[in-house]
């Protein structure tokens, strides 16, 4: 579809277009050290061939991922935070603001997009890690909000990819509140019988946890990804004794009930719009 | 009578009334002028302190040992007839939670609320008033139940956070939480929900999306404890009274942020001073917000309490494309 197209929020460089720059010309797997060339890394999804290590990644990779031939209508990019207690902790949350938008190229900790996945249509919200560590903020929740009534009216299966350590505390009870804000807004989308696909990545944890990722119609993980309510380090604090192998890991998470399957990012978009079939025939 | 720090002078006027009584008993001296006065610099000295508390103040006042929990509310609340009901149905009954029916003046109210205790046994039964997945899924079957029969549903919040536990984790401590938002958004009864005491995070949310949400004066509600922001922002447990002003987590601050829809008045120094009389202020509070409710269609009902949660939230639009209308 020819309306489909990379429409650049503000200030926005892609973590993609980084990721080309000359000092990635090889990659180091953190797990097993194995070494490749980047670009050959970035075809294999930025995961490790060898030991199946799957790399954080960022909303542009996922989208040039999972959308075809990379491309996307991106919705609401112009958000950005309030600073409604105008907070202050060790540094001016307004200041944070500013430079969390220029060290990361966005404009907050989520970005939401319209594509199609072979052929199949398909909203996206996608956290960005590197934006103050994904935290869930205002921005978040109304992103999450507006892209819901935009698949309603349009239409359009949902899908969140998370990728947070939770609530933004510099937006305190704000975001607390998203938390209620964008499960309410899910009943609305389960009201219209459209699919929501929560796909879990590492980290997921805290309030996205304990809100819409864990609302899924299905919720995928991917292999290995942390996801958990509490973090361990608390969790670990709060039993006072080393956790189990495997904690809190995707596949943990599967084991006890609560994501329906696992999928290797060199498969997601395959599965996807396997899963969006099932949900549209 | 346990008295806070910063009741101090409070606790010394009352010893002082005791030491004058017990003279005055000895010595059978008339000194009731001296005691009135004394009571007076009490009830003064009180005011003077509870009109300008700060923010950790109330903090540590909505953790006050002497302060009413959950179930003292609801016995008084529904005159004896509450009728505690238990368990999820699933894996077990989690005691940090608990919740049944009562009767408030003939009408059947679903009460349901963190309960914390009052002895260092008590407070390990209840867990401290952290529930596990199970407290919040107990909570989703009793609103399941009143949505079925029409009853309205109270809940009553006062917890340090939802339980960060091992098994918590195991039995999908998220998933709990995250199913009660969800359910609790759409349900079709009216859902009236007061903080009591404290409201860490999460852990208060999960039975905390109602149509009207209020909180008792003395009382918190945040994303998380101002010591777990101090230890987190500030790498250190020493700016816990700092945290607690910059978190804007008092009723007065939820309020003026519009996260609450109303604040209750507590007695002067506090809902343990006059416990009976905080249990008939929340009680009439629950009669006034129940009856605007249930003037209300159901869908009209549930419409407001979506769109009352997704107008929350504070951001900014840049570089806008000018509208085309
Ligand atoms: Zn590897």
């Amino acid at each position: 579809m020819s309306w489909f197209q990379r429409i650049k929020g503000g200030i926005t460089t892609s973590t993609k277009e980084k990721k080309e720059t000359p000092e990635g010309l090889w990659h180091k797997c953190p797990s097993c050290k194995n070494i490749v060339l980047a670009k050959d890394h970035a075809v294999n999804c930025y995961v490790c061939e060898k030991c199946n290590y799957h790399d954080r990644i960022g909303s542009e990779d996922y989208y040039s991922i999972i959308f075809d031939e990379g491309k996307y209508l991106e919705l609401f990019p112009n958000l950005i935070s309030g600073d409604p207690l105008n907070f202050v902790d060790t540094k001016k949350y307004a200041d944070r603001i500013v430079e969390s938008r220029k060290k990361s190229g966005l404009n907050d900790a989520i970005r939401s997009a319209h594509g199609e996945v072979l052929g199949e249509d398909l909203v996206i919200c996608c956290m960005d890690f590197t934006y103050i560590g994904g935290s869930m903020g205002s921005v978040v929740g109304e992103k999450i909000a507006k892209s819901i009534d935009y698949c309603i009216e349009k239409k359009v299966p949902f899908m969140i990819i998370s990728k947070s350590g939770g609530a933004r505390m510099m937006e305190a009870a704000f975001s607390l509140m998203q938390m209620a804000k964008t499960s309410a807004k899910l009943t609305l989308l389960a009201d219209a019988k459209l699919p929501f696909i929560s796909l879990l990545t590492d980290p997921t944890t805290g309030g996205v946890t304990a809100s819409y990722a864990m609302l899924g119609d299905l919720n995928i993980g991917e292999p290995g990804a942390l996801i958990g309510f509490a973090g361990p380090r608390v969790v670990k604090e709060t039993i006072g004794k080393d956790l189990p192998k495997g904690f809190q890991t995707a596949e943990f998470v599967l084991e006890h009930g609560f994501l329906d399957f696992i999928v290797n990012r060199r498969e997601l978009k395959v599965k996807l719009a396997q899963v969006l079939g099932f949900f549209r025939n | 009578m346990t008295f806070l720090d910063f009741e101090k002078p409070i606790a010394e006027l009352l010893e002082q009334i005791e030491k004058a009584k017990q003279i005055a008993e000895k010595s059978k001296i008339d000194i009731s002028a001296t005691i009135r006065e004394l009571h007076q610099k009490v009830q003064d000295t009180r005011k003077d302190i509870y009109s300008k508390l700060t923010p950790w103040q109330r903090v540590q006042l909505s953790r006050h040992p002497d302060r009413p929990y959950t179930l003292s509310y609801i016995h008084s609340i529904t005159d004896g007839t509450f009728l505690e009901m238990f368990g999820d149905r699933t894996v077990k009954d989690d005691k940090a939670i608990v919740g049944g029916f009562g009767s408030v003046d003939g009408k059947t109210v679903m009460f349901i609320g963190q309960q914390k205790g009052n002895t260092t046994k008590q407070r390990q039964y209840r867990n401290f008033g952290m529930a596990n997945p199970e407290g919040y899924r107990k909570a989703l079957r009793l609103m399941k139940m009143a949505e079925k029969f029409g009853k309205p549903v109270v809940t009553l919040i006062d917890t340090p956070g939802a339980y960060p536990g091992l098994e918590a984790e195991e039995r999908g401590q998220g998933e709990a939480i995250a199913r009660n938002l969800f359910e609790m958004a759409k349900l079709r009864v009216p859902v009236i929900c007061i903080i009591i005491g404290e409201g860490a995070s999460g852990g208060a949310l999960g039975i905390g999306i109602g149509d009207r949400v209020l909180m008792l004066e003395n009382t918190w509600y945040s994303v998380i404890s101002p010591e777990s922001c101090s230890s987190i922002l500030w790498r250190s447990w020493d700016y816990k009274e700092r945290a607690a002003e910059v978190l804007k987590l008092t009723a007065d601050d939820m309020l003026a942020n519009k996260l609450i829809d109303g604040i209750i008045k507590e007695p002067i120094g506090g809902a343990q001073t006059e416990p009976e009389e905080m249990y008939k202020t929340v009680k009439e509070e629950i009669q006034k917000y129940l009856s605007q409710l249930f003037a209300l269609d159901t869908d009209e009902l549930v419409r407001q309490r979506i769109e009352k949660f997704c107008a929350m939230g504070a951001y900014a639009e840049i570089d806008s494309v000018p509208a085309v209308d």
